[in-house]
């Protein structure tokens, strides 16, 4: 089917597609309209899943949990605050070995009070075990949705995957949209689900040595998820022809600049990549889509890396990151936190007045 | 380049409620419709009626990268003429086109009577005239699209009266 | 349940636990937060409990068990201490129960923070000593059966480890119905309370006997108060009985004692009458 839509939407018909079992999801804005789209399409019976529209996204998380732990496919989603509130059960989901499949409207953090793009929301929770990916049109987050749930129930992954996409500036942008007819998805077979024919326990009190274990076990389980990550981006370009990468690349062979963002503001980026290049600036795009686990990243140029987003004294969370697996300086540029706009204009101007290292802050410094 | 050498950026200045987003919205279905690209992006947070609002719409041939606010537009749509002050001129380009919905011409502007429409075929809420789906045809008249394709996509979602509405804006307007 | 868990000697939540899961039988699926009976489940990857059994979250257990409830039709029993049912937990609680999940929710209640060494909780009584309530708590028990029973669910117990029976009883007759159910089992706790660890059945008889602990159901909207409270509703022994056995009350003044008995007074009333 060939539609406008809007990121929510998207989400919404890709949940439709995956076909889950479970949904517990308690509103916010910007996510509200996926919960209201899905709870459209339950009644007119669509969906089959149950929909339970708890009170609270710890709860929402929660119910999430058990009916993943009965081996159910389940599906929540949030933003911002919500996503905070269930920091509890993030970190649970993650250590339970679930296959939960989020999608957060990334969203600003109050005080005061913001309901605009910010990635701060996510990225404060990227030690929670969770795989994290970030997308930057409606297309993508459809396409985005389906794999998730294809890599996160792989049985050398299950750790449960979170799909961001920026409040209003993707949720409630429309774009045209792709999307497939019915599931391709195998059914989910979760080896420890809970089952009275054969009991056992979850989530007991474990001892030093096997607590360390079991952590261990999902520390290489989110490694692997990589390879896993590579397999399901194949067999979404067989069925689709959309190709996606955990970094995606645009004219950075040659670049002698390359400017690093997620989301929406790397394609705005591409943008000003083309302008610059028109001037004879050889500049690249790095997009990164995948966030956890954080994906090689190896370029020969000058790093400029864009964050919406900031951990107060640590700087920009995507250049931490970047100068963590590159080792190479990299010139900071915090922008667009509580959605400020950033238009491609910008983007070739921070470029041209960037230094081989160091922050700024933009619109302010 | 931007998305595309034909990219078309329209801004909609409107009051909350008057269904600005749902312009900018069926507009880029209506570009869809006919095989190119566009995207609808409202600039809204917490939804408040009657306060000034705007949406944004881009139409390409090609596919279409940004998604920041419209500053330069080609087209300024404005719902409410009281709304009229710099900010809805702010960045116009040089050749570009501003379309109000005014009773009375006003110099300069290509001026639409949409109120007066909707009122007539009954599009009215809260005794406000729903002029969104009319002033669409105003743009159809600029060719950005068809007026067939958003009386489609105007159908898709509303009742034939407010296709009605767009096609006698765009029978309205004299180029 | 199986022999051999690490509970303290004289834990009246565990064996309350035994006698639940007897009635439940092979065919449910238990959900514990954490406290006490969650602690002396064993250690992974051992457990002492025969059925299947899902750990979560303090506040997580009647959410988690609308999760679980909706994916199986075997029994769904959240088992959980009175901190994670009055206090943390109860939002999530009282959404379930609002929704009307099929699952039986127990809460046992030894009157605090157990697991954590005593401090005070919603449900400790007025008077008591806890580690964050040196002077006595200042404050009446929270009425979590009123809480419960304004959802309006189909079946609402209160019951105590020191009457297996009834105990029994309640958690079979409330897996009869559909929807949620609520048992609230007073289980003392020979730490918390600070009486010696083979009077535990004798102290929770003696809540019975002395009405601090009111046995009763309400089965579809209509309350009837249970047998062992029943048969000695006008003739209580002195509520000082109750309290001098159990160090937490020790210093407790004359005007304290007062004061719990107008409350308990009250409550009884509001019960009979009901």
């Amino acid at each position: 089917m060939k539609l406008i839509a809007t990121g929510n939407e998207a989400v919404a018909y890709a949940v439709l597609d995956a076909s889950p079992d479970f949904i517990a999801a308690y509103p916010i804005t910007p996510q509200t309209t996926i919960v209201e789209a899905l709870a459209k399409f339950k009644e007119s019976g669509k969906l089959k899943a149950t929909y339970i529209p708890v009170e609270s996204e710890h709860s929402a998380l929660s119910a999430c949990i058990g009916a993943g732990s009965m081996g159910k496919r389940t599906f929540t989603a949030t933003s911002s605050q919500g996503l905070l509130y269930m920091a509890e059960m993030l970190h649970w989901a993650s250590n339970a070995r679930l296959p939960i499949v989020m999608a957060n409207v990334n969203r600003a953090l109050a005080p005061g009070w913001n309901l605009w793009a910010d990635l701060s929301d996510s990225l404060s929770q990227r030690d929670a075990g969770w795989l994290q990916l970030y997308v930057s049109t409606v297309q993508e987050a459809y396409d985005t949705i389906l794999m998730a749930y294809r890599i996160s129930e792989d049985p050398n992954v299950l750790l449960p995957v979170m799909v961001n996409l920026e409040g209003f500036v993707l949720s409630h942008s429309a774009q045209p949209l792709e999307t497939l007819e019915g599931c391709y998805l195998e059914p989910l077979d979760l080896p420890h689900r809970l089952d009275t024919g054969t009991p056992h326990t979850l989530g007991n009190v474990a001892s030093p040595n096997d607590y360390f274990k079991l952590r261990r076990d999902a520390e290489n389980a989110a490694r692997k998820s990589a390879k896993v990550t590579r397999k399901a981006e194949k067999e979404l370009f067989e069925l689709t022809g959309r190709a996606y990468r955990p970094v995606m690349e645009y004219r950075c062979d040659d670049a002698d600049v390359i400017i690093a963002a997620m989301g929406v503001f790397a394609r705005e980026a591409e943008a000003a990549c083309d302008i610059l290049r028109d001037k004879g600036v050889k500049v690249g795009v790095a997009r990164v889509r995948q966030f956890r686990p954080f994906p090689e990243f190896d370029f020969d140029g000058r790093l400029i890396v864009i964050d919406r987003d900031y951990s107060y004294g640590c700087g920009g969370i995507l250049a931490q990151e970047i100068r963590a697996r590159t080792g190479k300086p990299v010139y900071s540029v915090i922008a667009g936190l509580g959605g400020q706009d950033m238009t491609y204009k910008d983007f070739v101007k921070i470029v041209i007045e960037s230094r081989e290292e160091g922050e700024r802050w933009w619109g302010i410094d | 380049m931007r998305g595309g050498g034909e990219l078309i950026e329209i801004r909609f200045h409107a009051r909350g409620g008057q269904g600005a987003v749902t312009a900018a919205r069926l507009l880029a279905q209506a570009a869809f419709m006919e095989g190119k690209h566009s995207t609808a992006i409202p600039f809204f947070g917490a939804e408040r009626r009657g306060a000034p609002v705007v949406s944004f719409c881009r139409v390409s041939d090609e596919p279409i990268k940004i998604s920041s606010a419209v500053c330069e537009p080609d087209f300024v749509v404005v719902f409410d003429a009281r709304l009229i002050n710099a900010d809805v001129i702010k960045g116009l380009k040089k050749d570009g086109t501003v379309i109000i919905n005014s009773q009375v011409k006003v110099n300069g502007f290509i001026s639409v009577d949409a109120s007066g429409i909707a009122r007539s075929l009954g599009l009215v809420r809260d005794n406000i005239p729903m002029v969104n789906t009319a002033m669409l045809g105003a743009l159809a008249r600029f060719e950005i699209v068809s007026l067939k394709s958003v009386k489609s996509a105007i159908k898709e979602t509303f009742d034939e009266r407010n296709a009605i509405a767009a096609e006698q804006v765009y029978r309205e307007i004299i180029l | 349940m199986l022999r051999g868990n690490s509970a303290c000697p004289g834990c009246q939540a565990n064996l309350a636990l035994r006698h639940v899961l007897r009635a439940c039988g092979a065919d449910t699926i238990l959900i514990l937060t954490p406290g006490c009976s969650a602690a002396c489940q064993g250690i992974y990857p051992d457990t002492c409990i025969n059925v299947p059994v899902l750990n979560t979250a303090f506040a997580a257990g009647a959410s988690t068990a609308i999760g679980v409830a909706a994916s199986t039709d075997s029994n769904v029993v959240v088992y959980a201490g009175d901190g994670a049912t009055a206090d943390i937990g109860l939002a999530s609680l009282s959404f379930a129960l609002e929704y009307n999940t099929d699952f039986l929710y127990i809460c046992y209640d030894n009157e605090a923070y157990g697991n954590t060494g005593a401090q005070r909780s919603g449900t400790t009584p007025y008077g008591a000593r806890t580690t964050t309530t040196p002077g006595g708590k200042r404050q009446h028990k929270k009425d979590i059966d009123s809480i419960v029973c304004a959802h309006q669910i189909p079946y609402m117990a209160t019951a105590a480890a020191a009457y297996p029976d009834d105990l029994y009883r309640k958690v079979k007759k409330a897996l009869s119905y559909k929807g949620s159910k609520f048992i609230h089992v007073l289980t003392p706790c020979p730490t918390l309370w600070g009486f010696p660890q083979e009077k535990s059945a004798y102290i929770g008889k003696l809540a019975i006997k002395t009405g601090a602990w009111v046995l009763y159901e309400k089965d579809s909207g209509k309350i009837s108060i249970s047998l062992w409270s029943k048969n000695i509703l006008d003739k209580y022994l002195p509520l000082e009985d109750y309290l001098k056995a159990q160090s937490r009350f020790s210093g407790i003044s004359d005007k304290d004692i007062l004061e719990l008995k107008r409350n308990m007074n009250e409550s009884v009333k509001r019960l009979v009458q009901e």
